[in-house]
């Protein structure tokens, strides 16, 4: 999006960040892999949220800054979108799948089991810090649903007591 | 000698075990001294079959499914290598009468070959779309596709020549850049063809796009993938490299001279972003919020740029189209629905999976001849065609062919091609209700009917179903549909209403059930 960069202003200003260091590495590293990418803000959000698993709040200054948009795009932006996590997640995500085909095979039933047995509602974390619970419009495993996915892992024909095994470890 | 065995890296298949089938019999190889080259394929969509274990034999491929981790020794003491009997046993593979019953047009390299590995790929028609094209104007390749009868597979079925036409024509902007655009963001619940192919033959998608590229002047491209897929996402990454390393993409396109560059891009779990203004703004690292149209895509899509923006399938019949004439793929369909379309029996179904037919074939042969009716048992009771814009369909419309136009005619959407078969515990309302939570929770927000509209419509469907005046909450309901059909900028918000009014005009007892239920309990 080479229009939208600045004809050449001379000043660099170091917006306020507080940032752990761990994060302000991760941030800046997925900017510096991602960042030259015509439309960067999506990848560099992936990298951020890979690295770390979430993307920080704090980093919205950071990313705005380096990209030069307006925190206001940024934050736009992480807000649109599902997948893209404002706050620190369990040891392990499960994304529960929600949509039509699952529901035709008891998605229904494992989603209020899942909730049960995790002590957690959707987009919330496990007492013991271990799972976060995720809704998912669609794995695309749709003959064989209930589907579940546990980080990049597919799961399918989850029954309730399939889900207890799958978070028994 | 060496005998080759195929087992899925596909994602059903992994999440069914495939994994550890194959590790189990690598294992079982080696203890017995036994020469196996596994091969990971694609899945064949006879999910469940999977995990569906080929052996290449004399006689041909003869499969075993589905294969647990635990059958793997007595399909070793069985001599499953030289294809003998075992109680798995399934025979050749091409004769499996789900697969030999239907017309694989663009998915004929599913399951058959190793999808990251090139030569493979070019041994099996690979890249004969492309050679094709490289020696025509990309007029003639442009008039090739309307001559197919090609039409959009995402599920808006616009003549995929006319886009393409209209991008060549298009002036564009000083630096003469034109883009071409996959929309691989999938994400129709009851929908998985765009990722079997992906998985399954990704060569095929990227000469797809390559032929696209040369036909509308296009040097770079994009794949918008949706984040759900990882498995995808590995597959293309893969694919894309070696596409490079062979001299399939890069600056000298099969030694032509001519450039195209492929990048993969990452949805994030947004599923507007399968509406293509939406995905182009996501694209460009914005929100995924909708444009209006016009300017088209075509005139002024990806940064402003002319843009060909099609779907997986799409742009993976074209190479056939290219290496075999459009006549040839014309031959298949029925009225202005030419060729093949690649269907997803999905949801409550014994024998769910990929079935590509020419269009023609009626949804009732889909439900029971190949699906074999409901994984419960119990009967089909209604099927949502299209994904989650679709119109639930009672029994009486199975005679339906598939075609776009009587699917239109019928009052529903035939989309991508999926079917999500629900048995007769279904509940209407609450399949109605979901609907429009589903556009609320989606929406992008940018049109009132859409953003407003849904969460009303969740509400109206809950006093309906409470039993709180409900004639005039139907009437509201009706109203409030009216409004968003005809007022929506996009189809999520125009066909939210599809699935709501099909439930409550085919279904109208599922909507007072809340309340017969009360009324009987007290």
């Amino acid at each position: 999006m080479s229009e939208r960069r600045p004809v050449g202003i001379p000043l660099r200003v170091e917006p306020v960040v507080e940032l752990p260091p761990v994060e302000r590495t991760a941030v800046l590293e997925s900017i510096r892999q991602n960042g030259k990418l015509d439309g960067a803000l999506l990848p560099v959000l992936h990298g951020i949220q890979d690295r770390l698993g979430w993307v920080p709040p704090g980093a919205v200054p950071l990313i705005a800054a380096e990209l030069n948009l307006s925190r206001a795009e940024v934050h736009g932006v992480v807000t649109f979108y599902h997948y893209f996590r404002r706050e620190r997640p369990g040891r392990k995500v499960i994304y529960l799948c929600r949509a039509e085909a699952c529901q035709a095979v008891g998605a229904a039933e494992l989603e209020a089991h899942a909730r049960r047995r995790l002590g957690a509602d959707f987009h919330g974390t496990s007492r013991d810090g271990q799972y976060t619970l995720e809704p998912v419009y669609c794995l695309g495993n749709c003959a064989c649903g209930p589907s579940l996915m546990i980080d990049r892992e597919l799961h399918a024909y989850v029954t309730p007591a399939k889900f207890d095994e799958l978070t028994a470890e | 000698m060496t005998i080759t065995v195929y087992i899925p890296r596909e994602a059903t298949a992994l999440a069914l075990g495939a994994e550890a089938v194959a590790r189990a019999i690598a294992a079982e190889a080696a203890q017995r001294r036994q020469n196996v080259r596994i091969v990971r394929n694609g899945s064949r969509g006879a999910f469940w079959l999977e995990p569906l274990v080929e052996v290449a034999t004399a006689g041909g491929r003869c499969a075993y499914g589905p294969v647990r981790v635990g059958d793997v020794p007595g399909l070793f003491t069985a001599d499953f290598l030289a294809g003998r009997p075992h109680p798995l046993r399934l025979g050749p593979v091409s004769e499996i009468p789900y697969l030999q019953k239907q017309e694989r047009l663009c998915c004929a390299r599913l399951g058959v070959i190793d999808p990251l590995n090139l030569d493979d790929y070019l041994a099996n028609e690979g890249y004969a779309g492309l050679r094709a094209a490289l020696a025509l104007q990309p007029a003639a390749i442009v008039q090739q596709v309307t001559d197919s009868g090609l039409r959009g597979r995402g599920g808006a079925a616009f003549p995929t020549g006319i886009k393409w036409r209209t991008v060549l024509g298009a002036p564009g902007t000083g630096d003469g850049q034109k883009y071409v655009v996959c929309n691989a963001d999938e994400g129709d619940s009851g929908t998985f063809s765009d990722r079997l192919l992906m998985e399954g033959d990704p060569f095929c998608l990227i000469e797809g796009m390559t032929i696209a590229a040369l036909a509308v002047g296009a040097t770079r491209g994009f794949i918008y993938l949706r984040c759900e897929y990882p498995h995808a996402q590995a597959a293309l990454q893969a694919a894309i490299a070696a596409a490079y390393a062979g001299g399939y993409l890069g600056a000298d396109v099969m030694g032509s001279g001519r450039r195209f560059d492929l990048e993969l891009r990452l949805g994030a779990g947004a599923y507007i972003c399968g509406e293509e203004t939406s995905l182009l703004e996501s694209l460009e690292g914005k929100r995924g919020q909708v444009r209006f149209k016009p300017p088209l895509p075509a005139i002024a899509g990806l940064f402003g740029r002319p843009t060909v923006i099609n779907n997986v399938i799409t742009f993976a019949s074209v190479p056939a189209v290219l290496a075999r004439g459009a006549d040839w793929y014309r031959e298949f369909g029925t009225g202005r629905s030419r060729g093949s379309l690649p269907i997803q029996l999905a949801g409550n179904i014994a024998r769910g999976g990929l079935v590509e037919k020419a269009f023609g074939i009626t949804l009732r042969e889909l439900l029971y001849d190949f699906g074999g009716g409901t994984r419960s048992g119990r009967p089909i009771r209604a099927v949502q065609v299209g994904g989650p814009l679709g119109a639930y369909w009672p029994e009486s419309r199975f005679d339906t062919p598939l075609d776009y136009e009587a699917f239109a005619q019928g009052g529903g959407m035939l989309g991508h091609g999926g079917v999500v078969v629900f048995d007769d515990t279904v509940d209407l309302a609450a399949q109605a209700r979901y609907a429009m939570e589903f556009c609320a929770i989606e929406s992008c927000g940018k049109c009132t009917p859409c953003r407003i509209g849904s969460t009303r419509g969740v509400e109206v469907i809950d006093r309906l179903r409470a039993g709180e005046r409900p004639a005039q909450q139907a009437a509201l309901l009706r109203d409030l549909c009216n409004t968003l059909t005809y007022g929506s900028l996009c189809a999520l918000g125009g066909l939210t209403p599809l699935p709501v009014i099909s439930a409550l005009d085919h279904f109208p007892e599922d909507f007072t059930r809340t309340r017969a239920a009360a009324a009987a309990g007290s």
